[in-house]
């Protein structure tokens, strides 16, 4: 799949202190791409950086095959996280400026502002002025004036803080839809259960330095540890228990379960196959679970950022 | 630059449409105007009161100067002591005695009048009173010393001299003070829209910081493009603002002067006291016809472009600084520390023009200050009425064009990384590792 954003080598210095050291990512076509990392650790420097909004002391950025320059304005759009709009303009007026401002002409930009009013339910609010609005509405016209000038480069910093949970929901569709019809996502969030959700590749940044990359799906893979989550309801659950803890390398866990006795956490070792596991529980008793655990991102989160503050 | 053309749009239109502006639009020439009427008409009033006079003239040689005056009025007394004049004024509460002694010779008596009054009078009042005292015992100290009064007044010359430059064109005394009053008008005028509309500017500045569209914004857009737009905009709707003041003022002082009936005139009193000390003997006729020669005479071609010049550089050079101090800070009480180090040199000039220039237009001071950038807008545009030659002119413009091009481009650099600075108050330190960034 080709790539719409590379960023090689990019590092940013300010004073003596390192924003970003020699951070390189490369976002797939058509892709949501989350950007993950503690508070503090470079993400909106980096984010500022495909904005144009600072430069990079090295490294080079590019955008479709091109060198990033002034006129690829028009193809980004960016929510950052610190959102704002003039609280006493109006609405609609606002919307009109912040379009031209990325290129559209008046004209243009009210046809697709009047589209996505309707779209989102917010047709009345044209003559309003910020400070009228809620701050979920204020959101709402931040999010289309970002979208507004269809940028081939979406970037969405924390897009669904300050939405409740249905308007988080419309929101998380329409990204999902952009997507669709063509658009390059870069998502950087702290809730993991929407990377999980929604990303395709993540890259994980902590102090400064990228740790991680990569597909989601093969990170994951990379990450599994073979252990299978176990329940069986079996007639004498506590001899069952101490025999599986001797032949296997167990750990506690629990879940939910009507009939299960036994509730273990095995892991295999890299060779042994998991069809062998089951067919060899079968014979103890009935299986009621049996699930492969697989690392959330979270889990892959903070195992990476701990380890590396250790 | 079209986005530089949207900037200034939205700028334009967001200020002229925010209603603290259009009240201070509004309301300013009103309160200026009414604020000149109630002092016309205090003055007025107070002018308008008449000073009762008792004169208690033993000598009997001054009686018949003092003449009535709509402000004025004499009593003459006689035939009481001067224990019982005072007496009497103080009960009739007159305003003043005046009493002159009887004495041998002129010269004692001249030295022997006493006024008494309750309150220390006016000098003015004093002065009218010597100079009649003066006039009348002159008189009478020539002829009993045997000259002619008549012929003595028959005789004199009057001297007015005939001033020309060595290229053949005339002056009057009176072109400096409307050389002043140009000059003062145009470095006033600047002064004045650098400290409102810098103020404005650095205001708007903040407000997009503290509403977070800064960021949104600038990745549409360049820093230098956001500021100058900023810039740009605000100062249109300055003009504007000038503007309506002086539709407005210039309406309400007509009407004011026509429906109260006041003298506006007498506000300018002080001014026509300079008039007359310079040209006692000139008819005023003669006077005004000279002012208005002094004016034709003026250098308007070169005053009307230098003042744009001038002007515009002038103030855009400050105005990047009230850019970069709004991007440097959060919230306006922290501007202080920095809008002081930027107001010095404004203050500065305008103290250097007012003191400096008039005496001296081209004395070392003036010519220095008047090629410094911070201080030349206000000290050039206040020499160049007495004439200042086209290649100071020149230099000194192109010396502010340097410093206004280095200080958009300093301010910018701090405007760009200032704005997307949150939370603490930058030190001058902090400000100057911006510049390396």
């Amino acid at each position: 799949m080709p790539h719409l954003l590379e960023v090689a080598n990019a590092s940013k210095t300010f004073g003596s202190f390192t924003a970003l050291n020699n951070v390189s990512i490369t976002v797939p076509k058509g892709s949501i791409y989350g950007l993950l990392g503690p508070n503090g650790a470079g993400k909106t420097t980096l984010i500022r950086i495909i904005n144009q909004i600072t430069y990079p002391d090295t490294g080079t950025v590019m955008l479709d095959g091109e060198q990033l320059k002034p006129a690829h304005i028009k193809n980004i759009g960016y929510l950052p996280e610190e959102r704002g709009l003039y609280k006493s303009m109006k609405v609609g007026e606002q919307a009109l400026y912040l379009a031209q401002l990325k290129g559209l002409s008046k004209l243009e930009a009210k046809k697709r502002l009047n589209y996505w009013f309707e779209r989102l339910d917010i047709g009345n609010w044209w003559d309003k002025k910020i400070q009228e609005l809620s701050k979920g509405m204020a959101q709402k016209i931040q999010f289309i004036v970002t979208v507004l000038h269809d940028p081939k480069l979406l970037i969405f910093d924390e897009p669904f803080s300050g939405f409740d949970p249905i308007n988080a929901n419309i929101i998380k569709d329409e990204i999902l839809r952009l997507r669709a019809n063509g658009a390059t996502i870069i998502f950087s969030t702290h809730r993991m259960e929407s990377v999980e959700e929604l990303c395709d590749d993540i890259a994980l940044i902590h102090k400064s330095n990228k740790i991680l990359d990569g597909k989601l799906l093969d990170i994951k893979r990379a990450f599994k540890t073979n252990t299978y989550q176990v329940g069986i309801k079996a007639l004498h659950s506590a001899d069952l228990q101490s025999e599986l803890e001797q032949k296997f390398n167990t750990a506690v866990t629990n879940f939910n379960s009507l009939t299960a006795n036994v509730k273990l956490n095995i892991k295999l070792s890299a060779e042994d196959n998991p069809n062998d596991l089951l067919t060899y529980l079968t014979t103890k008793g009935d299986v009621t679970h049996f699930v492969e655990l697989i690392p959330s991102v979270s889990d892959i989160f903070i195992q990476n950022v701990t380890h590396t503050n250790a | 630059m079209n986005h530089l053309s949207l900037i200034i749009k939205r700028e334009y239109i967001s200020k002229v449409r925010n209603k603290a502006f259009i009240i201070m639009t509004i309301v300013s020439p009103v309160i200026m105007i009414g604020l000149i009427c109630v002092v016309a008409y205090l003055s007025q009033k107070n002018n308008d009161k008449v000073r009762v006079i008792s004169v208690l003239d033993s000598s009997g040689l001054v009686k018949d100067v003092f003449k009535d005056t709509n402000k004025l009025r004499y009593e003459h007394i006689t035939g009481l002591s001067l224990e019982e004049a005072k007496a009497l004024v103080k009960a009739t509460s007159g305003y003043g005695l005046l009493h002159v002694k009887q004495n041998s010779s002129i010269e004692a008596l001249s030295k022997n009048i006493t006024f008494y009054s309750a309150d220390p009078p006016p000098a003015s009042l004093v002065n009218k009173l010597e100079r009649l005292l003066k006039k009348r015992l002159t008189e009478i100290n020539y002829k009993t010393n045997g000259l002619d009064m008549q012929k003595i007044q028959a005789y004199k010359i009057d001297v007015s001299i005939y001033q020309e430059n060595f290229k053949g064109k005339a002056s009057f005394k009176s072109d400096n003070f409307v050389k002043l009053m140009f000059g003062g008008a145009a470095g006033y005028l600047l002064f004045m829209f650098i400290i409102i509309y810098g103020n404005m500017i650095m205001r708007s500045v903040i407000e997009e910081k503290t509403s977070r569209i800064i960021e949104v914004i600038i990745s549409s857009v360049k820093p230098v493009e956001l500021m100058l737009g900023k810039i740009i905009g605000t100062s249109l709707a300055g003009i504007t603002q000038f503007a309506i003041w002086i539709c407005i003022g210039g309406v309400l002082l007509s009407v004011a002067s026509v429906v109260l009936g006041l003298d506006l005139a007498q506000l300018q009193a002080p001014q026509q006291a300079i008039l007359e000390s310079t040209a006692q003997t000139q008819m005023l006729d003669a006077e005004s016809q000279q002012i208005v020669q002094g004016i034709l005479s003026l250098p308007l071609l070169n005053l009307t472009i230098a003042f744009v010049l001038f002007f515009t550089c002038g103030y855009f050079l400050y105005s990047s600084f009230y850019a970069a101090i709004g991007a440097a800070v959060d919230n306006e009480t922290d501007t202080q520390q920095f809008i002081f180090p930027v107001i010095i040199p404004l203050i500065l000039a305008v103290y250097i023009g007012f003191f400096t220039v008039i005496e001296e237009p081209h004395g070392t001071i003036s010519t220095v200050f008047s090629f410094i950038p911070l201080t030349s807008p206000v000290v050039m545009l206040m020499r160049i009425p007495f004439g200042v030659p086209i290649w100071q002119q020149i230099t000194s413009l192109i010396i502010l064009v340097v410093a206004f091009m280095f200080s958009v481009w300093f301010a910018a650099k701090i405007y760009r990384i200032g704005i997307l600075m949150y939370g603490k108050k930058p030190s001058y330190k902090e400000l100057v590792k911006w510049l390396k960034y």
